[in-house]
C-alpha cells in the first residue's frame, strides 16, 4: 500500500513536471509543424535564470516568499527574449522547409544555445534550494513529500487549465486552432498566420523556461540538463500525439507513472520503460493517442 | 563503372600509403572520421529515400560493444572476426526493429529510431558488467597474428577503416546506380506510384534499413578498435544527431559526400575545440545553419558544380 | 463474349459517408467503356477498389472469374489490371527518363538488384522507344515538375501500360488538359491500347470525348450504376439527363472522399 502511494505520488509529480515541458513543445509543433529540439535549451535557460535570480534576490535580504515570483519572472523574461530572438531572427527565414530539415535547424540552435548558456553561467552548478525547503514537507501514509512538489502538481494543473481555456474559450485560441487544423485555409481566411507563429513560439518558449525555473529549486542546475530533458519531452508528445495539448497531458501521466513504477520496482529499467511504453503505444497507434488527422488524396 | 571502381581503389591505396607517413594524431583522427563516414554512408541510403534516422547511434554503439564484449568473452583480438561479428549482430537486430520501423515516415521514423537507440543507451548506462556510463577499454586488435606496437600502433585500425571504406564506397557507388538505388529516390518521391509499378515500398525501406545498420555496425566496430575505449555515449541521441549533421554537411548526392563530411566534421570539431573549448558546439551549430541555408546539398555539391561546370 | 472483369454489389463507406453503394459492372474483352457521373458518384472509389487500393466494405470483384478482393495494388497489377490517376502519379523531382527507367527496373525484377546498373544502353533505348510511342521523347531530359499537364498525363498512362495489362482503368485521362489537346492525347492512348488489345474503362466528363472513343457508356449516380448500355441510349436516358449530364458544370473539381 505504502509502495503504491509512493509510486502514484511520485508518478503524478513527475508527470506534472513533464507536462509543462511537453505542453510547450507540442503547442509549437501543432501550430508551426516544428519539432523544436531547442526546447531543451529553453528549459535550461529557465532553470539557470531562475536559480541565479533567486540567488540575487535572497542575497539582497528580501522576504523569502518573493523568490517564487523571481522564478516566474525568470521564465517569462528568459522565454520571451529567447523565443522572440529565435523566431524572428532565424526560424522566419526557414519556413516552408521540410519538417525533418526544421528538426536539424532546431538541433543547430540547441548546439548554439548550449554554449551560450555556458558563456553566461559558466560550467559550475547552481543551487537555489530555498524555495524548495521553505514550504516544508507533508507526511502522507507514513511517507514524506516536499510541499513544493505537491505545489508543482497544482501549478501544472493550472497551466493545463489556462491552456485549455485559452485554446477553446477565447477568440484568439479558436483562431489558433484553425491554424493547427489547416494552415493554408486559415491564411486564406485572413488569419495573420505569421503573427500566430511568433506568439505561439514565444508562449512555447516561456512554457519550456517555466518548466526549467520551477525545477531549478529541486535540482543542481548544470550544463547538459536541457539535452536530457528534450528526449523525455519527445517521448511524451509522441505518445500523446504530436500537436495535441490533451495528448501531452495523457502522455505525461503515462510516462510519469511508468517511470515511477520502474524506479520503485526495478530502478535499472528507468529509461528503458519510458521508451518501451513509447514503442508499445506507437506499435498500436502509429500517430500517437490523440493525433491530428491528415487526409491523402489520389 | 569500371573507371569509378578503379578510382576508388586507387584513392584507397593512396590513403594507405599516406598513412605510413602521417603523424599519429592525424592517423587517429582520420580513422575515427572514416568510421563515422561508414555510418553516414548507411544513413545516406536512408536519406535518399526520404528517411532521416536519428538513431544510427544504436548500431554504431552496438557494433562497438560487440567488438569489446566478444573480444573479452572469446579472448580473441582477431580484428576481422570481431568486426564481422559486429556487423552480423547489428543486421540481426535491424531485421527485427526494421519490421516495425518500415511502417513509419518523416519525423515519426526519425523519433522512433531515436527511441530505440535511447533504449540501448538506457540499458548500457545501468549495466555495471560493462562499466555503466564509463564504458570499458577494448584490447588492441590483432590482424593475422600481427599486432602493431609503438609508432605503427594506430595504423592497423586506420588500414581497416580505409579498406572498409573502399569496399563500402564501391558498393554504395554501384548501389546508387542500381534498380534498388533508384527505387530509393522513387520511394521519396511518390510511394503510391512505386506500389502501382509493382514494388513493395516496405521491402525497399527494409532493405535499406538493414544495409544502413550493417554499415553503422562496421563503423562502430572499427571505432572500438581504434579508440580502445567505448562508452554508452555512442548510443546517445546527440551521437546520432552528429551523423545526420555529417550527412547534411557532406551531402547525400554522392557516395563521396559522407566521407568528406566526416573528415570535415572531425577537423572542424578538433580545431573548434582547440581554439575555444567553451564554444566549439556553437561553432558546429552555426556551421550547420550556414550549410542548411546556403549549401542545402552539402559540400559535395560544390565539387559537382566545379566538375560539371554548373554555375556557382 | 466473356466477362473479363465483373463486380457484384460492390460497396464502400467511410464512416457515415457512402462512396459506393451497390455497383454492378461488367467489362468484356476488347471493350472501351466510358464512365460518367458527377462529384462523389463513386467513380474513383470504384477504380480504387478494383485495383486494391481500397478494400470494399462488401461485394465481390471477379477478374477472369476469380475473386481479387483482398489483393493489394501490386498483386492486382501483376494479375493484369492497371490504372492511371486523376492527378498523374509520377516522381516529380526526377527526369522523364528516370521515371521510365525506374518503372522498367521495378517491372523486370521481382527482387530488385543492388549492384547492377539500371541506366544501361539497352534500358535507355527501351525507355526511348516507349516515350516515342507516346510522342513525348522531346521531354526525356526534363524534370517532371516542369512538364505541361498533358505530358504528365501521357507519362502516367504510359507507365500504367508498361505491364501490358488486360484491363486499363483511366481516371479522367483528360482532366487538366487543354481542350485543344484532349483528342490528341486520347488518340495516342487509344493507338497504344489497340496495339496491346487491352480493354479500357475510362472516367471522362467531356461528352465529345466519350462519344468519340467509347463503345459503351456507364453512368454513375450516388454510388450506384444509373444506366449502362450503348452510348446514345445512356446519353438519352431521362434519368441520366436529369441527374448526371444536366449539371456537370463542376466537372474539374471532382475529389472524392479518401481515407488517409
Amino acid at each position: 500500500m505504502k509502495l503504491v502511494i509512493a509510486m502514484l505520488m511520485d508518478g503524478v509529480i513527475y508527470a506534472s513536471w513533464l507536462f509543462v515541458i511537453a505542453a510547450g513543445l507540442t503547442l509549437i509543433y501543432g501550430v508551426m509543424r516544428i519539432l523544436n529540439m531547442a526546447h531543451g535549451s529553453f528549459y535550461a535557460i529557465g532553470a539557470y535564470g531562475g536559480a541565479s535570480l533567486v540567488g540575487f534576490y535572497l542575497a539582497g535580504g528580501y522576504p523569502p516568499w518573493g523568490a517564487y515570483f523571481m522564478l516566474l519572472g525568470a521564465a517569462l523574461i528568459g522565454g520571451t527574449i529567447v523565443g522572440l530572438l529565435i523566431e524572428r531572427g532565424l526560424l522566419r527565414m526557414m519556413y516552408g522547409r521540410d519538417e525533418v530539415v526544421m528538426i536539424l535547424v532546431t538541433y543547430a540552435i540547441l548546439l548554439i544555445l548550449e554554449d551560450v548558456i555556458k558563456l553566461i553561467w559558466g560550467v559550475d552548478a547552481y543551487f537555489a534550494y530555498q524555495p524548495y525547503t521553505l514550504l516544508g514537507r507533508t507526511k502522507l501514509a507514513g511517507l514524506s513529500f516536499a510541499n513544493y512538489d505537491i505545489l508543482l502538481i497544482f501549478v501544472s494543473a493550472l497551466i493545463c487549465f489556462v491552456l485549455w481555456w485559452g485554446l477553446n474559450r477565447t477568440r484568439k485560441g479558436k483562431l489558433l486552432q484553425a491554424v493547427i487544423h489547416d494552415r493554408d485555409t486559415a491564411a486564406f481566411l485572413g488569419i495573420n498566420v505569421t503573427r500566430m507563429f511568433t506568439v505561439t513560439f514565444v508562449i512555447g518558449a516561456v512554457l519550456g523556461a517555466l518548466a526549467g525555473a520551477l525545477t531549478a529549486p529541486g535540482i543542481s542546475v548544470m550544463p547538459g540538463i536541457g539535452v536530457e530533458v528534450i528526449i523525455l519531452a519527445f517521448a511524451v508528445v509522441v505518445i500523446g500525439g504530436l500537436g495535441s495539448v490533451g495528448g501531452a497531458l495523457l502522455g505525461a501521466l503515462i510516462v510519469g507513472l511508468a517511470r515511477s513504477a520502474a524506479v520503485h520496482l526495478y530502478p535499472d529499467a528507468e529509461l528503458f520503460v519510458i521508451y518501451g511504453v513509447m514503442g508499445l503505444v506507437l506499435a498500436f497507434r502509429p500517430q500517437g493517442l490523440f493525433a491530428i488527422a491528415t487526409a491523402r488524396k489520389i | 563503372m569500371k573507371y569509378a571502381t578503379t578510382m576508388i581503389i586507387g584513392a584507397g591505396i593512396a590513403l594507405l600509403a599516406a598513412g605510413l607517413f602521417m603523424p599519429g594524431w592525424l592517423t587517429f583522427l582520420l580513422t575515427l572520421a572514416f568510421a563515422k563516414g561508414l555510418v553516414v554512408m548507411g544513413l545516406l541510403l536512408l536519406m535518399r529515400a526520404g528517411l532521416v534516422s536519428f538513431g544510427q547511434g544504436l548500431y554504431y554503439c552496438l557494433g562497438a560493444y560487440c567488438v569489446g564484449i566478444a573480444g573479452d568473452y572469446f579472448e580473441t583480438q582477431n580484428a576481422l572476426l570481431l568486426i564481422l561479428l559486429a556487423v552480423v549482430v547489428c543486421v540481426a537486430l535491424a531485421a527485427v526493429i526494421g519490421l516495425l520501423l518500415c511502417r513509419y515516415r518523416d519525423i515519426f521514423f526519425a523519433m522512433f529510431s531515436m527511441a530505440f537507440s535511447m533504449i540501448l543507451y538506457g540499458v548500457l548506462v545501468k549495466s555495471s558488467a560493462f562499466g555503466s556510463s564509463d564504458g570499458f577499454n577494448v584490447k588492441p586488435p590483432l590482424l593475422f597474428g600481427w599486432t602493431p606496437t609503438g609508432e605503427s600502433g594506430p595504423f592497423l585500425a586506420y588500414g581497416l577503416a580505409v579498406v572498409a571504406l573502399v569496399g563500402v564506397g564501391i558498393f554504395v557507388w554501384r548501389y546508387l546506380r542500381s534498380p534498388m538505388g533508384y527505387a530509393g529516390e522513387a520511394v521519396r518521391e511518390n510511394e503510391i506510384r512505386v506500389e502501382y509499378l509493382g514494388a513493395s515500398v516496405r521491402r525497399i525501406i527494409y532493405t535499406k534499413y538493414l544495409l544502413a545498420a550493417a554499415m553503422a555496425g562496421l563503423g562502430g566496430g572499427i571505432t572500438a578498435l581504434a579508440a580502445g575505449h567505448i562508452d554508452p555515449e555512442m548510443a546517445y541521441w546527440t551521437t546520432s544527431g552528429e551523423f545526420v549533421f555529417i550527412a547534411l554537411m557532406g551531402g547525400v548526392g554522392h557516395a563521396a559526400g559522407p566521407v568528406i563530411g566526416a573528415v570535415l566534421f572531425e577537423l572542424l570539431r578538433t580545431y573548434a575545440f582547440q581554439i575555444s573549448p567553451y564554444t566549439w558546439q556553437m561553432i558546429l551549430g552555426i556551421s550547420l545553419l550556414v550549410i542548411i541555408l546556403y549549401l542545402p546539398k552539402g559540400v559535395w555539391s560544390l565539387v559537382e558544380r566545379v566538375t560539371k561546370g554548373k554555375p556557382l | 463474349m466473356s466477362a473479363l472483369l465483373e463486380t457484384r454489389s460492390l460497396a464502400r463507406n467511410f464512416g457515415a459517408v457512402t462512396a459506393a453503394a451497390d455497383i454492378d459492372v461488367t467489362i468484356n474483352a476488347g471493350e472501351i467503356v466510358g464512365v460518367i457521373g458527377s462529384n462523389g458518384a463513386g467513380k474513383t472509389t470504384f477504380i480504387n477498389m478494383v485495383t486494391g487500393y481500397l478494400a470494399p466494405s462488401s461485394g465481390e470483384i471477379l477478374f477472369k472469374g476469380k475473386s481479387i478482393v483482398g489483393k493489394n495494388p501490386r498483386q492486382v497489377m501483376r494479375a493484369g489490371i492497371c490504372r492511371s490517376f486523376q492527378v498523374a502519379q509520377l516522381f516529380p523531382e526526377l527526369t522523364v527518363l528516370d521515371n521510365v527507367l525506374i518503372a522498367y527496373g521495378i517491372m523486370k525484377h521481382k527482387i530488385l538488384p543492388l549492384m547492377s546498373p539500371l541506366a544501361t544502353k539497352a534500358n535507355i533505348q527501351q525507355a526511348e522507344q516507349l516515350l516515342e510511342e507516346y510522342g513525348i521523347t522531346s521531354y526525356m531530359a526534363e524534370t517532371v515538375v516542369t512538364l505541361p499537364q498533358g505530358v504528365r498525363k501521357l507519362l502516367d498512362i504510359a507507365l500504367a501500360m508498361l505491364r501490358k495489362p488486360e484491363i486499363l482503368l483511366l481516371d479522367e485521362p483528360t482532366s487538366g488538359v487543354a481542350i485543344d489537346d484532349k483528342f490528341d492525347l486520347m488518340d495516342t492512348v487509344m493507338r497504344a491500347v489497340r496495339k496491346s488489345g487491352a480493354a479500357v474503362l475510362f472516367v471522362e466528363h467531356d461528352m465529345e470525348v466519350i462519344a468519340r472513343y467509347s463503345t459503351r457508356l456507364i453512368a454513375f449516380y450516388d454510388g450506384r450504376v444509373l444506366a449502362d448500355g450503348a452510348v446514345s441510349d445512356v446519353m438519352n436516358d431521362e434519368k441520366v439527363k436529369e441527374l448526371v449530364t444536366g449539371h456537370h458544370l463542376d466537372i474539374d473539381y471532382e475529389q472524392e472522399v479518401q481515407h488517409a
